[in-house]
């Protein structure tokens, strides 16, 4: 079969490994395209490390194969791989200067002299670090430190390059900017990115695509907005963003609706029809808090029709967490169930904002709850 | 008042001694108690410093000395140069194994040092000499069929040397590669280096501190080494130590006795100095 080369740059196959009786990545089949960002988002210990050490070469499978741009890697070693990486402690050699490090790999090729300078002065310059090439690593800042690890990853412009956590040992605002630079630079050289983190506001920012890993397993892959709107699984939806759950049992289910019973929620969720399932089976509706709305009144805007107890419930704000530009309402619904919504404070100094303590009506519309079978 | 325990140690047991030799170097030889001339005497009611050079001028007359100085400095380079092609596999293989059987290892390192070291060389000639159980088992197999003259060699001296500093050379060299980061060898094949040339580029300057380190305390001490080449050793060629120790036994010539410690001394500052400047800068990089 020929491969459609854009399709998939780097095709993953049945990638399993095992460390004796533990399996990190667990039978893993996933394509990426050429070009694009893919991030690999999950907790520690969900195999997304070893994913990234076996396309590196640092890990053989136990089974599967990768393959980078059709060519099979199971032989070959880390060293011939086209492939660069940059370090979640960036690796940098403390030895040598910020030049000789940029310099390394271009001199393990055999290129001239005179052609690495001119190359590492351009990278230099990409990642603004153009007037530290004499330093050494300990002498740099760990913003500074980081820009000279992605210029040794870049410099031999490598097809694909493995970022293992790029931006965790930044500062918050070092770190959004710097997500910007890194699309800035990827979209330059049109390197295909694959990213590995934990942080999954940085694999939203980042990625044109996810894959959410949980237990060896990809539990989902997708756009950050499929991810979030439309997650596949109850892990995937309570791990990106918060997320409120109900377990329910079908109650009816029309050709483009269905109707859950929620005992836990203490009303019937009307949803739109996503999943395919028998009426009696047990399911979970998750709705995320930003698409809940509170009102003193029921029946507010975006509110179900009259005369239905369908998607509203009544309850009493207990907890508000002013977080400037949105506040998060915790509110005790009438089951006894805390559910979490937020609101943007879209108007300086509201007129009678909703207080702790007052009695209070949830609404949502019948697109906002995702049905999840597992 | 921590701080003076030490000074005081040196201050006794280093420097007191150190300038009694220094003193008695510059004396010439008598046969009394002690058996060397005073510096200072009373003439016409006035301290007279009497400083005699004939010892150190003795030093250079007699080619014995000289060779003996040039023999200890090449047997002791040789003998480091040995123990660290020997220990720094050694020391690597430590460090790169697993942390569980790390401290096993490390203890067969130091187990040696548990019996006398007289007795390990001793040990020595029992395996070298012509009807020892390296000659006997190489002539019970055909290899030879007289016996190889293994004692009293060049040989005979660097084996018992390098056995027994091995552990001086390995130690510190395991104490500076076991702080090494597995990830900068990643790194390195990451970039396109073979293993050879990680390790060229990344692995061996960064243990150059313990290359200097474990070369300087097997360099140091075997230059002056007395019981391995007296004991092992050629009878045509001695090292400056069994010269030393035959000055003040043999001829109980304290003054040249004392000068040759001197001058040992002497060719061993800048080593020594050497090893102290990379103690205080590892000192300061640790900070």
């Amino acid at each position: 079969m020929k491969l459609d080369p854009d399709s998939a740059y780097v095709r993953i196959a049945n990638l399993t490994k095992r460390f004796g009786d533990f399996v990190a990545v667990d039978d893993v089949s996933l394509d990426i395209r050429r070009g694009e960002i893919f991030c690999l988002l999950g907790g520690s210990g969900s195999g997304k490390t070893t994913l990234l050490r076996m396309l590196a070469g640092f890990e053989s499978p136990s089974a599967g194969t990768i393959r980078i741009d059709g060519a099979d890697m199971s032989a070959i070693p880390p060293y011939e791989r086209p492939v660069n990486m940059m370090f979640q402690s960036y690796a940098l050699f403390p030895h040598m200067s910020v030049e000789r490090n940029v310099a390394f790999g271009l001199e393990q090729e055999g290129v001239g002299r005179e052609q690495i300078r001119r190359q590492v002065g351009e990278i230099l310059d990409i990642v603004k670090m153009g007037g530290f090439g004499a330093r050494k690593p300990h002498q740099l800042s760990g913003g500074q430190r980081q820009r000279v690890a992605l210029a040794r990853a870049l410099v031999k412009r490598p097809k694909l390059l493995l970022l293992d956590e790029p931006l965790a040992a930044l500062d918050k605002k070092l770190r959004e900017h710097t997500q910007f630079e890194l699309i800035n630079i990827q979209q330059r050289l049109g390197v295909t990115f694959i990213v590995v983190t934990h942080d999954q506001e940085e694999a939203m920012t980042l990625g044109t695509r996810l894959g959410v890993m949980n237990h060896g397993k990809i539990a989902q892959i997708g756009t950050p907005s499929d991810i979030y709107e439309s997650p596949a699984t109850r892990f995937v939806a309570d791990f990106i963003g918060s997320v409120n759950m109900f377990e329910g049992r079908v109650s009816d289910d029309g050709a483009d609706y269905l109707r859950i019973q929620c005992g836990e929620l203490g009303c019937t969720v009307r949803a739109e029809r996503t999943v395919s399932c028998t009426r009696g089976a047990t399911v979970w509706t998750a709705i995320r808090p930003e698409k809940i709305n509170i009102s003193r009144q029921p029946f507010g805007a975006g509110a179900p029709q009259a005369g239905s107890a369908e998607n509203l419930v009544r309850g009493t704000v207990r907890e508000i967490a002013y977080m400037g530009d949105m506040s998060i309402y915790l509110v005790q619904i009438d089951s006894g169930r805390m559910m979490r919504v937020t609101l943007p404070n879209i108007m300086r100094g509201a007129e009678r904002p909703i207080a702790r303590e007052e009695s209070v009506w949830l609404s949502w519309h019948g697109s906002s709850p995702v049905i999840l079978t597992e | 008042m921590v701080a003076g325990i030490p000074t005081l140690w040196l201050l006794v047991l280093f420097l007191i001694p150190f300038i009694i030799v220094f003193r008695i170097s510059f004396s010439e030889v008598r046969l009394a108690i002690p058996p060397y001339t005073p510096l200072l005497s009373w003439r016409h009611g006035a301290p007279v410093l009497q400083l005699h050079w004939s010892a150190y001028r003795f030093l250079f007359t007699d080619t014995l000395y000289v060779s003996s100085y040039l023999y200890s400095l090449k047997v002791a380079a040789v003998s480091t140069l040995c123990c660290l092609l020997i220990g720094y596999p050694m020391a690597y293989a430590i460090a790169r194994s697993d942390a569980a059987s790390r401290p096993v290892l490390l203890m067969l390192i130091v187990l040696p040092f548990w019996t006398s070291f007289l007795l390990r060389v001793y040990a020595w000639i029992g395996l070298l000499k012509n009807n020892g159980v390296i000659n006997n088992v190489l002539m019970y197999l055909g290899i030879v069929h007289h016996p190889l003259a293994l004692l009293q060699t060049d040989f005979a001296v660097y084996i018992g040397i390098v056995y027994s500093y091995l552990p001086f050379m390995i130690l510190p060299l395991y104490a500076n590669l076991e702080k090494h980061d597995g990830t900068l060898l990643e790194a390195a094949a990451d970039l396109g280096a073979r293993p050879l040339r990680a390790f060229l580029r990344v692995t061996l300057p960064q243990s150059f501190a313990g290359i200097v380190a474990g070369s300087l305390l097997v360099f140091i001490p075997a230059v002056g080494e007395y019981v391995i080449p007296t004991l092992l050793g050629r009878t045509d060629q001695i090292m400056i130590g069994r010269v030393l120790s035959d000055e003040f036994f043999e001829n109980r010539d304290w003054p040249v006795a004392s000068a040759v410690a001197i001058v040992i001394l002497l060719l061993l500052v800048v080593p020594i100095m050497l090893f102290q400047r990379l103690e205080r800068r590892q000192l300061e990089a640790a900070k």
